[in-house]
């Protein structure tokens, strides 16, 4: 069905993404945006948690019943969490140490748990593992373009120690666009996260209603 | 005492919950288009944080720390949570039926409120005592609530306002969140918990 699989990575990348569309997972949107470093970890580790919540729910769905079916998904999200917990602090020390608190709660991020009420649970393994990876992706893409504009106004810099968190094949990509101290620091405090993610929610609708799409002015309907 | 009262005030209002620390972004966005629904949903949810802060102090001190299994943390938490709703869902429904109904499918989404489960792993993190977390827990949601329901009644307000098409709903909702949060930060330098 090569199809359908480019359905759902559109679906993941553009038409659903997690943030601009559906608006879910708002809380490490904001707060781990202070940098487009920080947006990329971030992303990466929830898509990770995604694609392998997705997989199992998908290949355990006709065992699992469905009254207690939230608990088992929060219990199977909760678990991938925890691998991926243990993970990062052991191999991405530094990252681990900037994310922190944010890590363990990936567990009540709506947009995991979300895919798989939607998708996973009437799906078959291989499109729901592809799915939780590329809506994780898409939310990737969504916390790295956030946290780039953040860092750009507020700090003047884009990638700012890249090579600290992710590794020193990075360092190419540090750049620095404003003299030190020039910054909005407005940007980089929580404010900024509100007012970057509403304006770029805009900007979407923009790209979408130029390419002649319906601009969907729902979202935000989702509690967690 | 002193030192007592400047955590609460912090907690509440300096580093508040939503503004400050972005926990629980979703009911703000979520359930806050009327005050008495914010009003709600706020007094639910202190609960739930009160009572599951006080539940996974007890988990981490007397099972976690003892047994050495704190790598179980997260998903124990979640577990505790669960239930803490689910007892809630019980009180309510018995205490008022109104706000019941009112509250509907959101009690059980409380969750997965990223609030409740941040709250516990900051007090656990900042090592409080029984009482200084249960009353960390506290101050924390009567922010979170006092927060909802600044936001639900500015929505209130905005559903008049003459918004431009591309703005509607969500983006100018949180434009205004970012105003909110400004006005927040004049607290910053109260206190420093």
């Amino acid at each position: 069905m090569p199809s359908n699989y480019k359905t759902i990575i559109k679906d993941g990348l553009w038409d659903n993404n997690g943030v601009f569309s559906m608006l879910l997972g708002m809380c490490p949107t904001m707060a781990m945006t202070t940098s487009a470093t920080n947006g990329f970890g971030m992303g990466l580790a929830t898509a990770a948690v995604m694609a392998a919540s997705s997989f199992l729910v998908a290949v355990f769905r006709k065992r699992i019943t469905q009254e207690v079916r939230i608990p088992v998904y929060i219990l199977i999200v909760a678990a991938m969490v925890t691998l991926v917990d243990l993970a990062m602090n052991a191999w991405m020390h530094e990252l681990y140490k900037v994310l922190g608190l944010f890590i363990p709660l990936i567990v009540s991020n709506c947009l995991p748990l979300a895919r798989l009420e939607a998708f996973a649970a009437r799906s078959e393994a291989l499109p729901s593992l592809a799915d939780g990876l590329f809506m994780g992706l898409g939310f990737t893409i969504a916390l790295t373009v956030i946290g780039g504009v953040r860092e750009i106004i507020g700090s003047g810099t884009l990638f700012a120690d890249a090579s600290l968190l992710l590794g020193p094949a990075f360092r190419s990509m540090e750049l620095r666009f404003l003299p030190a101290d020039m910054g909005v620091l407005m940007m980089v405090l929580p404010p900024g996260g509100f007012f970057v993610t509403g304006y770029l929610v805009v900007a979407k609708r923009l790209l979408d209603l130029k390419a002649g799409k319906e601009i969907q002015m729902t979202g935000a309907h989702s509690v967690g | 005492m002193k030192e007592t009262a400047l955590m609460m005030i912090g907690a509440a209002l300096v580093n508040n919950v939503i503004l400050a620390r972005f926990l629980g972004l979703c009911s703000f966005m979520g359930v806050t288009t009327r005050i008495d629904t914010a009003a709600g949903m706020g007094m639910a949810t202190t609960f739930v944080i009160t009572v599951s802060a006080m539940a996974d102090w007890a988990v981490q001190h007397y099972v976690l720390d003892a047994y050495g299994l704190g790598f179980l943390r997260t998903v124990t938490f979640i577990l505790v949570i669960a239930s803490a709703v689910q007892f809630t869902e019980m009180i309510i429904r018995k205490v008022s039926p109104t706000l019941f109904q009112m509250l509907g499918i959101y009690l059980p989404l409380i969750t997965t409120n990223c609030a409740v489960l941040g709250v516990a792993l900051l007090l656990v993190e900042g090592n409080m005592s029984l009482i200084g977390a249960t009353l960390f827990a506290f101050a924390s949601a009567a922010g979170y609530s006092l927060v909802m329901v600044i936001f639900a009644g500015l929505r209130e307000r905005l559903v008049l306002a003459q918004v431009p098409r591309l703005f509607a709903g969500p983006p100018i909702a949180f434009i205004v969140a970012g105003l909110l949060a400004m006005a927040f930060m004049g607290f910053s330098g109260i206190s420093t918990v």
